[in-house]
This record gives C-alpha cells, sequence and structure tokens, in this order.
C-alpha cells in the first residue's frame, strides 16, 4: 500500500513566495487534481512531490507498506511527464528507453521497450531520433517512459498537452488504470482534465 | 519487469554509454576541446620554433596547453543537460552519486581523447625528448585525474549560472593552482630525466589532490545537484 503525505509545505524563490502551508493526504486509489493561475506554482509543487527540488519548509512523507521511504528510494516508485521534462534528442525512442530504465536499475528486454512504444502508436518510430519528433509525439513518448516502472504514483503536470484526440484517449485510459492501481496527481487548467481527480486544490488563492 | 540490483558503478557505465553516445553524434564538447588545442599548439610551436627552451618553461607551456584546451569541454558536461532541458529527468532516474561518478568518466574519456592527440603532437612541434617516461607518464595520470575532479564538481556549481564563463574561470582558478605548479614541476622533472624517486614527493602531492578533490566532490555534489 502506497500513501504521500504533505505537512506544511512551503517553497520561497529568494524572497519571493510561490506558497505555503499546503497540506494533504493521498492514499492508494486515490487522485488529486492541482489547478491555479499561471505562476501560482503548479509545476514547483509536482517537483517537490517528485523530489526534484528541495522545499523551503515542510516535508513530503511517501510510505510504502507503511514504511516511510527516503528520497532516492520513492524516486523508484515515480512515474512523471511534464513540459520541462525533456528525453534526450540525440538518442532515437529506444535508446532512451533503455538508457532511462537501465540507470534505474530496471531490466525490460528490447521486445518489451517496443511493446511500451508501440502502444503510445509511435510503433514505427522506435529507431528515429527523438530530436526529429513532432511536441506531440515527444508528449507520447514521454507517456511511455513514465509508465516504464509501472508506478505507484504517477505525476501528471497538463497531461493532454500537444496531443490530439487519440493521444487524449491514451492519457484518459492510462489515468483510469493508475487510479485503480496508486495514486494520481495531476496539475492542470484545462476544464476537462479536472473530472480526472477526486480531490482538487487551488493555488493562488 | 525484472528489478536488476545494478550497482552504483555500473549505472554510472549506463550514463557514461549514453553521454559518449550523445557526444559522438553531436560533436558538442570533442570538436570545442580539439580546435583549441590544436589551434593553441600552432601558436606555441610558431611562437617558439626551434629556439631551446628551459625544461620549466616547456613543461608551463605543455600544461598550459592541456589546460586551457580541456577548459572548453570539459565545463559543458551539465550546461548540455540545463540547455537541452534533460536535467529532470536525469534527477528523476539516478541518484547524484551515480550522476557525478558517471560525468566525472566521461570527462575524463574526453580529456584522454585530447591527451592522445595532444601529447604526441607537441612532442613533435616541441622537439621534446622525455628522458624518463615513467615520471612523464605519472604525472600526465594524475594531473588529467586532478583536473576532471576539479572540474566536474566546478561544471555542476556553474551550469545553473547566467555567465557560466566567467564563473567557470574564477572558480577554477584558486582550486587548480596547486595542481597545475605540481604538475608542471613533475613534468620538468620528468624532461630533465630525474629518477622517479625524485618526483615522488610531487606524484604523492598529486594524489593527496586527487583523493582530496574526489572526496569533496562526492559529499559535496548532492547539495549542488539538488537545488
Amino acid at each position: 500500500m502506497i500513501s504521500l503525505e504533505v505537512k506544511n509545505l512551503g517553497k520561497w524563490f529568494g524572497r519571493r513566495k510561490v506558497f505555503d502551508a499546503i497540506n494533504f493526504s493521498l492514499k492508494e486509489k486515490s487522485s488529486l487534481v492541482v489547478t491555479g493561475k499561471n505562476g501560482s506554482g503548479k509545476t514547483t509543487l509536482l517537483k517537490i512531490l517528485c523530489g526534484l527540488i528541495r522545499p523551503t519548509k515542510g516535508e513530503v512523507v511517501i510510505s510504502f507498506y507503511g514504511k516511510n521511504l527516503t528520497r532516492d528510494e520513492s524516486k523508484n516508485l515515480l512515474g512523471l511527464v511534464m513540459p520541462d521534462l525533456e528525453l534526450y534528442g540525440e538518442l532515437t525512442a529506444l535508446e532512451n528507453l533503455v538508457f532511462l530504465s537501465r540507470i534505474r536499475g530496471l531490466d525490460p528486454g528490447k521486445d518489451e521497450l517496443k511493446e511500451k512504444i508501440a502502444r503510445v502508436g509511435l510503433g514505427k518510430r522506435e529507431d528515429d531520433l527523438v530530436f526529429s519528433f513532432s511536441s506531440g509525439m515527444k508528449q507520447r513518448l514521454k507517456y511511455a517512459f513514465a509508465l516504464l516502472n509501472s508506478p505507484k504514483i504517477l505525476v501528471l503536470d497538463e497531461p493532454t498537452a500537444n496531443l490530439d484526440e487519440e493521444g487524449i484517449s491514451l492519457v484518459d485510459q492510462m489515468v483510469s488504470l493508475q487510479k485503480q492501481r496508486g495514486i494520481l496527481i495531476l496539475a492542470t487548467n484545462e476544464k476537462a482534465d479536472l473530472n480526472y481527480g477526486d480531490q482538487t486544490i487551488q493555488l493562488g488563492s | 519487469m525484472a528489478i536488476r540490483p545494478s550497482s552504483w558503478a555500473a549505472k554510472s557505465a549506463w550514463l557514461l554509454a549514453k553521454d559518449l553516445k550523445s557526444e559522438f553524434r553531436t560533436r558538442y564538447a570533442l570538436n570545442a576541446i580539439l580546435m583549441f588545442a590544436l589551434t593553441t599548439l600552432v601558436v606555441v610551436s610558431f611562437s617558439f620554433g626551434t629556439s631551446s627552451l628551459s625544461s620549466r618553461l616547456t613543461s608551463s607551456l605543455f600544461w598550459l596547453v592541456i589546460f586551457f584546451s580541456s577548459m572548453s569541454g570539459l565545463a559543458q558536461v551539465f550546461v548540455k543537460e540545463e540547455e537541452s532541458r534533460t536535467v529532470s529527468i536525469l534527477k528523476l532516474v539516478a541518484t547524484p552519486s551515480t550522476v557525478f561518478l558517471g560525468k566525472l568518466l566521461f570527462n575524463l574519456v574526453l580529456l584522454l581523447l585530447l591527451e592522445i592527440v595532444i601529447v604526441p603532437l607537441f612532442i613533435i612541434l616541441m622537439n621534446l625528448s622525455i628522458l624518463n617516461l615513467w615520471l612523464f607518464s605519472s604525472v600526465l595520470l594524475l594531473g588529467s585525474l586532478g583536473l576532471v575532479c576539479a572540474t566536474t564538481i566546478i561544471a555542476a556549481i556553474i551550469s545553473k549560472a547566467r555567465t557560466k564563463g566567467a564563473l567557470f574561470a574564477v572558480l577554477s582558478f584558486p582550486i587548480l593552482l596547486p595542481l597545475l605548479i605540481t604538475a608542471i614541476d613533475g613534468t620538468k622533472l620528468s624532461l630533465e630525466g630525474q629518477a622517479f624517486s625524485a618526483g615522488w614527493s610531487d606524484l604523492r602531492l598529486l594524489i593527496s589532490y586527487v583523493v582530496v578533490m574526489f572526496t569533496a566532490s562526492i559529499l559535496l555534489f548532492d547539495f549542488v545537484w539538488s537545488e
């Protein structure tokens, strides 16, 4: 069982306060939508939850079967898709997934990775350099990466950005699956995406 | 999916392999380093021609060429990740120690490739005869290790700054000065054909520098990388 608890979280960049006193907790099979105007700190909050940046105050506690995880341990249970998270353009789609899984200590076969690439609709482009991909294709490949480790916590920032209708329906399927097997957190301002969560936090209000 | 109990070193080797593949496809640092090295070598050889230089001056020129050439490329190791916005994905999938070791190994490979080109060219153009090859090789290897340890952590520090070039020079100079002075002295002794034992004090200093710089860098890197 996975759980995530955010206690009195605050972030300042220099003297500028981004947010303060954020508290919430999530258990398995629950989901949270973070909304707020541009600059309200949605992406910053997600980055703190994923351990990519440190909070100025407060803490994020991720527990797995009752054991509190360290920052590095919790990263192994996370899947993340966000505009700031770029893949390596000078590598092919398959090379990206091979590298990103190996450095995480995962050992998937190439066929398994090809199947994951095909599942996000990039089946015939696995050996193409990511440089040559459109922004929608890059977004699809980010989903293949995020699902590499069958994450217990899936974090999505602007989940449907750059995607066509087929891509959006893929996201729908992934979100439904994630809500059954773990925790889903997403940041968005799209009205259609608000339905993905069963809790909502508004930043900058 | 199977989870392989990969070691710290194995994961760093994957990062090294990825960086080498990227480098040979984009030539982001390699071209800059080689062009700088060749330009500096040609300038030095044209300036001094066939005139006989003292061993101290020759060894100073030798390390100046290596230092300035490597500065143009080794600093890019983290800047490239920042500029292509792949830092976040690397932070997500790898521990700080894995990243540091992988980047350090990449810089070491880059510097050794540079030296494979520079050292024979310098010897030919300056008409050098190295009278104690063992001492020369030991000083070169330890000096390169020290250079790589120091520049990798400095590269991580400056990668988030706006004035990267200026900051790199400002931070590098005091940190690398003891290393360069010792390496120049050791190289001078090797050119003069002094016994290995005569250069032992320089070698001990270089070993100490490498150990201290590597340990300090590993300890510091988590803080530099995480914010």
